[in-house]
């Protein structure tokens, strides 16, 4: 073989080879997404169908798009049962998990969102904790590896107290008003009570406490404590058979269900079916549109579930949970994407999904272009915030069709308090951990 | 002084103060000790028996609920799951086995497949005729009801046959060790068979509440409640005519006092055990029911088996005047000590104060409020 042939060969490979490279053409090299998941347990029913839109999504972007810039996604479950020592063990398990070892995990837990970020912020892991875990990690100078956009428990508190507000005439008219708190007695439940104590104090209404041991399957007294206070308005922080039983007693001392709000673990399907018409009228706070007829709703069940690929039951996509992974998996998906910009690089892993996280500005237009337009608010992440933004809305279930409607328009949550309370916790830890903060100029 | 004043004064001054609240906190208490007293009656019904704490009755009275909404959905036409598909087949799988419990063999043999195949075409069979004629639900769930117990009686033989005979005469620690085997295995299977939504139970049961009216003030008490402490009566009576007046009765106490003594006189130990686990499992079927309809069925209803053991350890195992009397004073304690002792403690004592009660009790009677009192010679 002479130089002219070798000369021609080449060019000859070339040719061929580059427009594959142009098209993206599927890389070997594959993203590892660890799902902690609970399909078993007694909080499966809230965990199963977020497990499913999460893992449909994934499977969606790997069957429409070939992946994110031709990386496939390997979605690896590992079961935790809600028990954080448990999801302790699935996270050392995964971490270093396929090519790009655990790209992010996203724990569907309170508690083992605390367990985690010491390991993961070590670990160089980002931690997307959405809409859950601790609050204060929405200081990102603090807490660089974790996010919990697009809100918090204490926005999502500030949220509620604004609508009340409103229903009441005005915030002036909530001096004097007793709002209850009917939560998990759990690191999960807590979360929103200093928050709550704040606005008490502000605007003059009396809060009241009534905690709910796990798993919440008995509240008499709970309820009793209710039928005898007589609050004006009731917020639930609940989860599993928690919300079941507290709709359902809630129904049965006939409390206005109007009055009564659930943080968003506590407005699925599951939480007011049960109850049945009693249910009627029951609010919760929510991120997300409740809808099923999205543009992405029709592709996953068309490419996935027509084809038997889908991870669960076809009529259960769109349901409120179902959505809730979705959109997690939405987030954690254009994170990728914007890693891949950020670093020119296909080859990522955890540490550089990090950035891409940070860099996450999803907005109305590009929701239209996922097929999600009109599902969730714009949300804009900085290196300070981690939250985004943070706005809630409420929708109320409608018993006679078995669906929820909007109750309200998205609410603008107190930042001001929000910000000051999430500086004040953040500063203590950093102080408890000596964590020097990230200079975000 | 104020610790002291929340302690002994403010909470009964309450109760004077409030005599409607303290009447509607006493007859709940009263109304919630009774479905304590459901789950602890399975415990001590088996223990009665064989001397073995039960620790997979909260898993049966899951399982048992479960099957009861997976038949009754099926024959109501539901859109057929996979779920559907495999609990049925398997809950026909269960009597078939269960029919060869019936044949009395010691061991599945050829000769008696023939019966096992005519119990198990005949619940699918019989089923889907159901299924197909599409009849009104006040004929399906006695239907439903029926075939339940049916599937707990197989499944008892299933026990007896699996669990229970290799083990007789064994320690009863590792008896117990192997309900604690029996308790993840039927979690397992119910999750495969009906999967892990929470199934909405409704078999007609009231569900609005019934209102009091006194001249200080009204009392709110749930129909559903009622309903169940009349069932609970009405068992306690049944069991009380069966374990104290018939033979079968007598040989379960003989049985319960010394297996071996029990065998040697005649009785057959293996027939006994069956019963038992089947009167247990209708037992966990009726507490199913009851904590079923309200929060739907899920599987945390097995955790409902907490709830029982500090009745148990306060009526003593061996009783069924006890854990009915258990749980009525675990029942009105916890609720009166949560709402009227709230400004003291801040909530969320249930959990823990029953066991309060219960080791309070203990140590003025050891052996449990109707416990028989062990008095062995050194």
């Amino acid at each position: 073989m002479n130089l002219k042939k070798l000369a021609l060969g080449a060019l000859a490979a070339a040719v061929v080879a580059t427009p594959m490279a142009l098209s993206t053409p599927a890389s070997a090299y594959e993203y590892t997404i660890p799902g902690l998941v609970y399909r078993t347990g007694p909080y499966a029913p809230n965990g199963i169908p977020f497990a499913n839109g999460y893992a449909d999504y994934f499977k969606l972007l790997n069957e429409r798009d070939g992946g994110i810039g031709g990386v496939k996604l390997n979605v690896v479950e590992c079961e935790t049962g809600y028990n954080t020592k448990v999801g302790v063990e699935c996270y050392e398990n995964l971490k270093n998990e396929g090519d790009s070892g655990a790209m992010v995990f996203s724990p569907l837990s309170t508690g083992i969102t605390y367990a985690l970020i010491p390991k993961a912020t070590e670990d160089e892991i980002p931690i997307f904790s959405m809409g859950y875990g601790r609050t204060s990690a929405a200081d990102g100078t603090v807490f660089p590896w974790v996010f919990n956009f697009p809100t918090t428990y204490w926005s999502q508190a500030t949220a509620f107290v604004k609508y009340v507000g409103a229903q009441e005439g005005g915030m002036e008219n909530l001096k004097g008003k007793k709002i209850a708190l009917v939560y998990h007695n759990s690191a999960y439940g807590k979360e929103p009570i200093k928050t709550l104590e704040v606005l008490a104090a502000d605007l003059g209404f009396e809060l009241m406490l009534l905690p709910v041991d796990h798993p919440g399957q008995e509240q008499k007294a709970t309820w009793l404590q209710v039928r005898r206070a007589k609050p004006d308005w009731i917020f639930m922080w609940g989860w599993g058979v928690m919300n079941q039983v507290a709709i359902k007693e809630a129904a049965s001392i006939k409390y206005p269900m109007d009055h009564f709000i659930g943080v968003w673990w506590s407005g699925s399907e599951n939480d007011v079916l049960p109850a049945g018409d009693g249910a009627n009228g029951y609010l919760a706070g929510t991120f997300h549109s409740p809808s099923n007829s999205l543009p992405v709703h029709d592709q996953i069940r068309d490419m996935l579930y027509a084809n038997g690929n889908g991870a669960g039951e076809v009529d259960r996509v769109g349901e409120v949970l179902y959505n809730r992974g979705m959109l997690n998996a939405m987030f954690i998906a254009e994170g990728i994407k914007n890693a891949q910009a950020i670093h020119g690089t296909t080859e990522l892993r955890g540490k550089h999904l990090r950035d891409g996280l940070e860099a996450m500005d999803i907005t109305e237009a590009r929701l239209a272009e996922l097929g999600m337009g009109g599902f969730t608010p714009e949300v804009k992440v900085t290196c300070a915030d981690h939250e985004g933004g943070g706005p809630v809305r409420i929708q109320q279930w409608n018993a006679a069709d078995q669906k929820w409607e909007w109750a309200s328009d998205w609410i603008t949550p107190m930042s001001d308090v929000v910000r000051e309370l999430v500086m004040a916790d953040s500063a203590a830890y950093a102080a408890e951990n000596n964590i020097t903060p990230v200079d975000c100029n | 002084m104020e610790l002291l004043q929340a302690l002994f004064v403010s909470p009964f001054m309450d109760m004077w103060n409030e005599p409607a609240f303290f009447i509607e906190t006493f007859t709940k208490g009263l109304l919630t000790g009774v479905l304590y007293s459901l789950v602890a009656l399975g415990f001590v019904l088996i223990f009665k028996a064989s001397g073995v704490f039960n620790f997979a009755q909260g898993v049966m009275a899951l399982f048992a609920a479960l099957t009861l909404v997976g038949l009754l959905e099926f024959m109501q036409g539901k859109d057929m799951t996979a779920n559907h598909l495999v609990g049925m087949t398997v809950v026909a799988a269960v009597v078939a086995i269960g029919m060869l419990g019936l044949k009395k063999v010691n061991k599945i043999s050829s000769v008696q497949a023939p019966y096992a195949l005519l119990g198990f075409c005949a619940v699918v069979g019989f089923a889907w005729i159901l299924r197909t004629i599409g009849l009104p639900n006040y004929i399906l769930i006695p239907f439903a009801i029926v075939g339940t117990i049916i599937t707990m009686i197989a499944l008892a033989y299933l026990i007896e046959i699996a669990v229970l005979r290799p083990l007789v005469n064994q320690e009863l620690i590792i008896l117990f060790m192997s309900t604690l085997g029996l308790a993840y295995v039927l979690e397992g299977v119910g999750d495969l068979l009906w999967g892990s939504d929470v199934k909405i139970l409704d078999i007609g049961l009231p569900t609005d509440i019934y209102i009091a009216e006194f001249p200080f003030g009204d009392v709110y008490i749930e129909q559903l409640d009622m309903v169940a402490a009349v069932v609970a009566a009405a068992m306690v009576i049944i069991l009380a005519i069966f374990f104290n007046k018939t033979r079968i009765g007598r040989a379960l106490r003989a049985v319960a006092d010394d297996h071996q003594a029990a065998m040697s006189v005649g009785i057959p130990l293996k027939t006994i055990w069956v019963i038992v686990w089947s009167v247990a499992g209708i037992v966990a079927m009726v507490a199913g029911v009851m904590w079923g309809s309200s929060s739907g069925v899920q599987f945390s209803l097995s955790l409902i088996a907490l709830k029982a053991l500090p009745v148990l350890i306060l009526g003593g195992f061996t009783s069924i005047p006890g854990a009915i009397v258990g749980g009525l004073i675990i029942g009105v304690s916890e609720k009166l000590a949560e709402v009227f002792w709230y400004d003291l403690h801040g909530g969320a004592i249930e959990n823990w104060f029953a066991y309060f009660v219960a080791l309070a009790f203990l140590l003025f009677r050891p052996q449990g409020l109707f416990g028989e009192k062990i008095i062995e010679r050194i």
